[in-house]
């Protein structure tokens, strides 16, 4: 019998040069689209004068002790947490019938899901307002529904595609033990699918901790974030030390939140045994099983559809009937935007592919980092955090930092049009390292020597042997990170060129604008963008079925 | 995907990137850059009517909401993004100017503005539009209901009017400040808390945002809500009927014109503009007669300046208010964040 | 050719291989034997270049290897669980190591073929290797292996999870392939019978150390030690006043004494092995022994025997 292989240190420990371009680029990227900006905002704002030149700044002491800040950061502190939970308990039986059977449109539904994710929030906001009974269309009860609803995709994909490859045979073997169903989910699958769980729920913890359009709408003017709270004090009462301080405040507990998160997936991880897909996933056979899967599909589905078909509803919703004049007036200019709408969606798509590229090739380099060293070390968990910080940091304030950061050449970026998706990049490549580097840590060492002795040199071990086996998480992170690009708004608006729009900015200027017509184009296009959205998600993961011959 | 691609794919983004980076911001001389909010629209043609008559090719840098807006422009003070900023209203033109964004300029055509719209005398600003915040009300829905339209803001606070009004967060939202000044512009300093707390005893909604006022909670907005009257503008009647998809005789929505509180709305010349020329030129063309006959059916404000004939639908359903609730810029600039704390005081807590 | 020397290996501590010190000529296949966690598999990482040793060397006619990285020692390996790469069908399997040096498709296919029909897999280019019984998959392992000809072959434990008539008859195969390649090899395996069919010589492995190198002759007649004269089946290990010595079963003959007297022993156990028979015989003093037997007939259990031993079937332990 073999002895205990351990880790990748010995012979097979990645390259310094590998090394250095594994850590060096995504740390580069980040330091300059992240770090500086942010850092440039922030020392303005805590500056003299509060940065914008105008009087009323309080002091940060004042920020810190004011009882309002407590009350806000109690209430994002709590919301996010049972937002959180919420999320994971609507996800795992969806998770679970789509990460071990296999059924008709499968495919379609794990696309379909991702839907909401990347839907603007105000819009999805206004549905729920139609939907929700009176009594709960205003407060907490609604704030969390609605996060659940947007966060679904985040749990059923990331543990739905990590179920995917766990081998059904060790929950067997504990059948056989005589552990029961409930016994297999707690002794042997939850522990082995920990590391994706708390990764997704770190995710959904960030986006519900940072959630603004959703906590405006829905909340009412008596519930505030710390996002929402920072958006108040920088725009509306221009007070940018406050706003600064409070970031500062945001950081700090996202920071705090990230350092606890990847501390619990390293003592979590498990090296398992990972199947191919085709393995795993099989029809359901007994009435139960299938029962199982009509009945946890078809809760999601009302759940996630119902706010979809009410904007759907809207679109059509003209001059007092329904028709498709709205998608019509699509295609014509309007005075609402300075392109066409149907320009916006070519838009859209273009800086989504860059971002998309941009974040699977930082993310991806990042991967690697991560899961390339041994866990316990200090500079992958650092590395592993650090990329989590942009989820968790104020749109507002980032925007803020681009157009002070970048404003004199050589690097007078702040009109040019490649900033936009740097900055969806920057959102997206979390979602990547999170969603590949987990796959990564579990390829079996043995396949990597194996090659190494069939002559493969590392450069050919990565692209052999890791790539092949991650790709199906390579797929799933891109499509992620052009969805996250398509539907990202709070740094896009301040940065995308008025003759190039995206999505969702049409959406808003159609949305902010008086009259039935506009507000049926608005959802119209909101329409526009589940579709394009569905589509995409659909095509990357029929591609990788192409290529990665063993799906 | 193809790692190969991939890295071929950030390849291809980093040379954009480097391309772009030569080609940044920043006013060539044939260009001349308008920095404003999202609301703000220009047609095409009167881009291309603007680069005819002066050589000058115009962008447009749009950074979100006025408020968005105006923070970037007081970030980048001094360094402009552009050369024209357009889009602060007296709400915000004390913050502007002790911000030191502008440079003065006087265009020859205010001699065709009325000197009431002026927000400063060493003209840093000048007024381009103005609007009137107003309360709104759905007339088929009270019709239907059998309740008599309100006539005041005084019976706004009346039990026939429970829960009826919905209001914007003056926190968070233009309208919803404007709508706070006309009560304070009637009432008087203290005098509006009383007023306020008989509409919160009275199950006023606020809201954070008009996008949720008035698409979601109106009756007479597209999502058909439970609310009949709202905190809008003046000109909601004739976009009721523009955008309506199909022909109205007569509009669903009606103001009431005892409510409404005057905005108007400024541009100026950025202070440390590359093209000072170019830049007066631009706010000439604002104030022309051209652009501020456009400006109704683009943007949904009403020209400054005096004999620019509006187009058919709004003098069908007149937005004008002869007499508007104001407050002076001074006034609001001194007290402005002391009152929307009181409120939220008062109101929401 | 392949020489190791010295080598040690610890583990959080404990040493995995201690002082290791092999030969192995040119064409020649050296089996390694030794229970499980014994440093076998850990001998093979170094020779490979999967693993650094803590001390000593590993020379490929006559150079060292600590600098060369596994990928360009030409040293080709066998994983016990193969190793397969699921996401490759048969032929991306057995051409991965041609591909990796950049051979033109045309001559990857071409010995593709050749090394399937080799190892009678003729056709299997496009299966799944998911597919494929765990014969098939063994076959595949080892035609990936041999694929790019490298200088030495390592065989980690590859018969171990198969069936015994599977592992015979691919025994048979891997002798007859070896012999025909001339492969030059190591061999690694807990399993008796497997080492000394397969092996030039056999190098018996315990607790990280090399106890006993030799042909499996010498070994059978000469076991080092009493440990290894268990492990290689030895079984009748008796305390005499002069040391320790062996007593071959074969050298044990069994007579049936019918007639109702105590005779010399009792028969415990039988257990047929094939063609002979094994029987566990118990001493009134407590000693006990293993004969074999040949006939089909043969004393069962608890009947008593008469017990002679044939002196040339004694060995005296060192």
């Amino acid at each position: 019998m073999g002895e205990r292989v351990d880790g990748p240190r010995g012979a097979l420990a990645p390259g310094r040069v590998w090394r250095l371009v594994s850590y060096g680029v995504p740390l580069a990227f980040l330091g300059l689209f992240f770090v500086y900006p942010l850092e440039e905002i922030l020392r303005r704002g805590l500056g003299p004068g509060g940065g914008l030149g105008t009087d009323g700044s309080r002091s940060a002491l004042d920020v810190l002790t004011d009882p309002v800040t407590r009350d806000v950061l109690w209430f994002t502190i709590w919301q996010a947490t049972a937002s959180t939970a919420l999320t994971i308990a609507v996800a795992l039986p969806a998770a679970y019938v789509l990460g071990r059977y296999d059924f008709p449109g499968r495919n379609v539904t794990r696309a379909l899901v991702t839907v909401p994710f990347v839907l603007p929030t105000v819009v999805v906001a206004l549905a729920f307002l139609a939907i929700l009974p009176a009594r709960i269309d205003r407060g907490w009860v609604a704030i969390l529904i609605a996060h659940a609803f947007f966060n679904v995709a985040v749990v059923v994909r990331v543990v739905g595609t990590f179920w995917a490859s766990l081998d059904p045979r060790v929950s067997d073997a504990a059948a056989t033990l005589g552990a029961g169903p409930w016994q297999r989910l707690r002794e042997v699958t939850f522990p082995l699918l920990a590391p994706a769980l708390s990764a997704a729920a770190a995710i959904v913890f960030l986006f519900s901790f940072t959630s603004f359009g959703i906590v405006l709408v829905l909340g009412g003017p008596s519930y505030s974030t710390l996002e929402t709270e920072i958006y108040n004090q920088a725009v509306r009462i221009f007070d940018l030390r406050a706003a600064a301080v409070l970031s500062l405040v945001q950081l700090a507990c996202v920071a705090a939140a990230v350092w606890v998160t990847t501390r619990l997936e390293t003592r979590l991880a498990v090296r398992g045994q990972i199947r191919p897909e085709r393995d795993v996933v099989r029809k359901p056979r007994t009435p139960a099983e299938k029962a199982l899967v009509v009945g946890s599909l078809g809760g999601l589905t009302l759940f996630l559809g119902l706010p979809l078909v009410v904007l759907v509803e809207r679109s059509l919703a003209v001059g007092g009937g329904h028709s498709f004049d709205a998608y019509r007036a699509l295609t014509r200019p309007t005075s609402a935007l300075l392109a066409t709408p149907w320009e916006a969606v070519v838009n859209s798509l273009v800086y989504a592919s860059v971002a998309t590229a941009i974040a699977v090739s930082v993310g991806g380099l990042a991967a690697f980092a991560v899961a390339g060293s041994d866990r316990r070390a200090r500079g992958s968990r650092f590395l592993d955090g650090f990329l989590m910080l942009p989820l968790g940091a104020s749109a507002v304030m980032l925007g803020f930092g681009f157009i002070i950061a970048f404003d004199r050449s050589p690097i007078d970026f702040r009109a040019a049009p490649w900033i936009v998706p740097v900055v969806q990049a920057l959102v997206a490549i979390p979602f990547v390292v999170r969603i590949v580097a987990p796959t990564l840590r579990s390829i079996d060492l043995r396949q990597r020597e194996a090659a190494a002795t069939l002559g493969a040199t590392p450069g050919q071990v990565r692209r052999e042997i890791d790539l092949p086996v991650v790709g199906r998480a390579v797929a799933v992170a891109a499509g992620f990170a052009f969805a996250i690009s398509l539907g990202e708004f709070g740094a896009t608006v301040f940065l995308a060129r008025p003759d190039r729009p995206t999505l969702p900015v049409a959406i808003y200027r159609f949305l902010g604008r008086p009259g039935e017509l506009n507000a049926a184009e608005a959802y119209a296009l909101a329409v526009v963008l589940m579709a394009v959205t569905a589509l995409s998600i659909f095509v990357v993961e029929r591609v990788r079925v192409r290529r990665a011959g063993w799906l | 995907m193809n790692p190969r691609s991939a890295l071929a794919g950030a390849a291809v983004a980093l040379a954009l990137a480097i391309a772009a980076s030569g080609c940044g911001s920043g006013g060539t001389p044939q260009d001349v850059v308008l920095v404003t909010h999202d609301s703000f629209v220009i047609p095409k043609a009167e881009r291309k009517a603007f680069q005819d008559e002066t050589g000058l090719k115009l962008r447009v840098l749009q950074s979100g909401d006025a408020g968005q807006a105006l923070t970037t422009a007081l970030l980048t003070a001094g360094n402009p993004q552009g050369d024209v900023f357009f889009g602060v209203d007296d709400n915000l033109l004390s913050r502007a100017l002790a911000g030191n964004l502008f440079d003065p300029y006087r265009p020859a055509a205010l001699a065709h503005v009325d000197p009431r719209y002026a927000g400063d005398p060493k003209h840093r600003v000048t007024p381009i539009d103005h609007s009137e915040v107003c309360v709104d009300y759905d007339r088929m829905w009270l019709a239907k209901h059998g309740i008599e339209p309100p006539r005041s803001l005084d019976d706004l606070a009346d039990p026939r009017y429970r829960g009826l009004l919905v209001v914007e967060n003056p926190a968070t939202s233009t309208p919803g400040l404007a709508f706070l000044l006309a009560t304070i512009a009637r009432y008087g300093d203290p005098g509006w808390k009383s007023y306020w707390t008989k509409l919160r005893a009275n199950r006023v909604l606020v809201v954070d945002g008009w996008e949720e006022a008035y698409d979601a909670r109106f009756s007479g907005g597209s999502a058909h809500g439970k609310y009949p009257i709202v905190v809008s503008y003046s000109t909601d009647p004739a976009a009721a009927v523009y955008f309506a998809g199909k022909a109205l005789d007569a509009s669903p929505v009606a103001v009431l014109r005892d409510s409404c509180f005057r905005q108007t709305e400024y541009a100026g010349v950025l202070r440390g503009t590359h093209n000072a020329n170019g830049a007066r030129k631009l706010v000439d063309f604002l104030l022309s007669e051209r652009f501020q006959a456009g400006m109704p059916l683009t943007m949904f404000v009403l020209p400054t300046r005096e004999g620019v004939p509006l187009p058919a639908v709004f003098t069908r359903f007149d937005p004008t208010i002869a007499h508007p609730l104001e407050l002076t810029p001074a006034r609001i600039g001194a007290n402005r964040d002391r009152w929307v704390s009181e409120w939220t005081d008062l109101v929401v807590r | 050719m392949l020489r190791v020397e010295d080598v040690t290996v610890h583990f959080d501590g404990h040493a995995a291989l201690d002082r290791v010190s092999l030969d192995v000529a040119q064409g020649e296949i050296l089996t390694v034997l030794g229970p499980s966690g014994s440093g076998k598999s850990t001998l093979l990482r170094v020779v490979a270049g999967l693993q650094p040793p803590d001390s000593g060397r590993v020379l490929l006619d006559g150079v060292d290897l600590a600098p060369v990285p596994a990928h360009r020692r030409g040293i080709g390996l066998v994983f016990q669980d193969h190793a397969l790469f699921q996401h490759r069908d048969v032929e991306g399997n057995v051409g991965f190591g041609l591909r990796m040096r950049g051979d033109p498709p045309e001559s990857v296919r071409a010995r593709v073929t050749e090394l399937l029909t080799l190892v009678g897999l003729s056709g299997y280019e496009r299966r799944s290797v998911a597919t494929l019984s765990g014969g098939e998959q063994q076959r595949v392992a080892l035609a990936r292996a041999l694929a790019p000809e490298p200088r030495v072959l390592l065989l980690d434990e590859p018969l171990g999870s198969l069936d015994r008539r599977l592992r015979d008859r691919l025994l048979e195969d891997l002798g007859r392939l070896f012999a025909e390649l001339g492969v030059t090899a190591v061999y690694v395996t807990h399993d008796q019978a497997e080492a000394f069919a397969l092996g030039d010589r056999v190098a018996v492995v315990r607790r990280g150390r090399i106890v006993q190198t030799g042909t499996p002759d010498e070994l059978w007649s000469h076991p080092a030690d009493e440990d290894v004269a268990r492990f290689l089946g030895l079984a009748n290990v008796l305390e005499t006043p002069d040391g320790p010595r062996v007593i071959r079963p074969e050298a044990v003959t069994v007579t049936a004494i019918r007639d109702g007297s105590i005779g010399d022993g009792l028969v415990e156990s039988t257990a047929r092995q094939g063609a002979l028979v094994r029987l566990r015989i118990a001493f009134p003093d407590g000693r006990r022994l293993d004969a074999v037997v040949a006939a089909l007939e043969h004393p069962v259990a608890g009947e008593h025997v008469a017990v002679t031993i044939d002196p040339a079937g004694i060995i005296d332990l060192p």
